[in-house]
């Protein structure tokens, strides 16, 4: 298993390149008796996309989780700009969090708040010097960043699954994170919406040049906004590549999922 | 063990830890399986109050959120804390009317009405409604918000959601509770007042006159103040219920339910303790 010495090595070494922001190193993951996680390591650099795909069930969202500190690794090590999530306080996590933006699966969305308020939420506990004019300006420039800035008065309710995660995907966005996580972005949605969804994925990393992780089932999606997939299979990383090299990858895993997606 | 047994276990500790029970399995005693489950779920209360009270103390503060729930605890309970008061006061004045008059003790009859209102049937008479009321309230909404992902979002967002959910919540139902009871007891001795009325002129200032008569502090600071304590068990156990839940509809279901059940359990035990404390204390 690695440690976090040979984890910052093998990060000066990738400094060659591009900086890899996030780094995940052998990382191991079961609930009871089922495990999940099975000594999985990626890396993702600024300005990148990667793309975890797989079956349902293989740890795709738990791998998403890890990475922004909702749930820990039960060995392994989840490295974020080369700092190890498992040493750090509260405090310290929650400024990690603070670089990253979550998009999950249903949006959550908060129920009880509009559209509007929903975005200001991280502005408001995280830019205190703000001023309330500021705040809405920010607020308003990001719904209309994702097209939804004729609805800042609506309930999440009132508005379709679609435009939930675009503005899960504004809020995702509000304190200008460096780190994007995609958690099944396009997954309930009509083809039309995913391609919008895929679009503005795109456009949004066109201009921030975050690093992106996207957990998809879609691989029309993947390969639109991805520079680079991994397919998981029975919690490991079965194959990793540009989709040409996934094509062309002779497993019998890679071809039955490639053929079938 | 039969299925009737593990059944009737089953009932009875679903509430305690508001998640689907898993029978043990055939070489595990049901006992060390309840106590078990028992000491867990106490052990998981004192760590999610520890974190509670570390999230508390720490800035930032979360005074806005802190201020709409003493709004939401406090004032929307009033009309109920108000009308179960005044029913209690009407209910008991009537009874007690026929019952003193029958071993000759009329003329105590206000004090007596004041005595059992402030003592014991204010306190925790609005802490059992306060429990059917806001911890439901609370355990079915943070139990929504658990399942739907909500509170991950608040985690995500690097915000603490043990200080802008449960600190807040725990701190207004402990704030609310001793002003809710002033509430309840004021509704109730009014209209007991108005009841007793009925049934022989008794002027309003004749009644507090002899209601309070060779009353002091000690008489209504303890019984009042012990409500905080209340407050806070019906805080912590509906913010600990909503939080852990797990399992969508029927889990938010559950945790509304445990949430009522559990906290008014406590609050009826620590009674009993606080009584007996107040008696040794302030005699």
């Amino acid at each position: 298993m690695a440690t976090i010495d040979q984890i910052s090595i093998k990060l000066q070494a990738t400094d060659a390149g591009r900086t890899p922001v996030v780094a995940v190193e052998d990382v191991y993951k079961s609930f009871g008796p089922q495990r999940v996680l099975n000594g999985v390591s990626l890396t993702v650099s600024r300005g990148e996309t990667l793309a975890v795909l797989g079956r349902s069930g293989t740890g795709k969202s738990v791998l998403l989780r890890m990475i922004i500190g909702l749930q820990t690794p039960d060995s392994g090590a989840v490295c974020i700009h080369r700092q190890d999530l498992a040493g750090l306080s509260l405090d310290q996590l929650s400024a990690v969090r603070k670089k990253m933006g979550f998009l999950f699966q249903h949006a959550a969305l908060y129920d009880s708040l509009t559209v509007e308020q929903n975005v200001a939420f991280p502005l408001q506990h995280h830019r205190n010097g703000m001023a309330s004019s500021e705040l809405s300006d920010r607020v308003r420039k990001l719904l209309a960043e994702v097209g939804m800035d004729g609805h800042l008065d609506k309930m999440p309710s009132d508005i379709s699954g679609g435009m939930q995660k675009r503005v899960g995907l504004a809020r995702a966005l509000a304190l200008e994170p460096d780190i994007l996580l995609l958690d099944e972005p396009t997954a309930g949605l009509d083809p039309i919406s995913s391609a919008e969804i895929d679009e503005l994925v795109l456009k949004l990393q066109a201009e921030h040049q975050m690093a992106s992780i996207v957990v998809t089932h879609d691989l029309h999606s993947a390969k639109t906004i991805a520079d680079r997939l991994i397919l998981l299979n029975q919690g490991n990383v079965t194959a990793e590549g540009t989709f040409q090299e996934l094509q062309g990858n002779d497993d019998p895993f890679v071809r039955e999922f490639l053929k079938h997606s | 063990m039969s299925e009737h047994r593990i059944e009737a276990l089953a009932g009875v500790i679903a509430p305690l830890s508001g998640q689907p029970i898993s029978p043990p399995s055939q070489d595990e005693s049901a006992p060390k399986w309840v106590t078990t489950e028992f000491l867990e779920w106490f052990g998981e209360l004192g760590i999610f109050f520890w974190r509670v009270i570390r999230a508390a103390v720490t800035p930032p503060f979360e005074f806005r959120e802190l201020f709409r729930q003493l709004d939401d605890i406090g004032s929307k309970s009033l009309p109920l804390v108000a009308l179960a008061g005044a029913a209690i006061g009407v209910v008991l004045a009537l009874e007690s009317v026929q019952s003193m008059t029958r071993f000759g003790a009329k003329s105590l009859l206000p004090a007596a009405l004041v005595f059992s209102v402030v003592h014991e049937i204010g306190p925790i008479m609005t802490a059992l409604v306060v429990s059917g009321r806001v911890g439901a309230g609370i355990g079915a909404e943070l139990a929504s918000m658990k399942v739907t992902e909500q509170i991950d979002a608040i985690e995500a967002s690097a915000v603490n959601p043990y200080r802008l959910l449960a600190a807040t919540r725990i701190l207004a139902c402990t704030l609310m509770l001793p002003l809710l009871t002033l509430a309840f007891d004021a509704c109730g001795l009014l209209m007991g007042w108005v009841a007793l009325a009925t049934v022989e002129p008794l002027s309003f200032h004749q009644f507090i006159i002899n209601g309070f008569n060779g009353a002091g502090f000690n008489d209504f600071l303890p019984p009042t103040f012990k409500t905080a304590v209340f407050g806070l068990i019906i805080g912590l156990v509906a913010c600990f219920q909503g939080m852990r839940t797990r399992g969508g509809a029927e889990g938010v279901g559950r945790a509304a339910t445990s949430s009522v059940v559990l906290s008014s359990l406590f609050v009826i035990l620590t009674d009993v303790v606080l009584v007996k404390f107040i008696i040794i204390f302030f005699p």
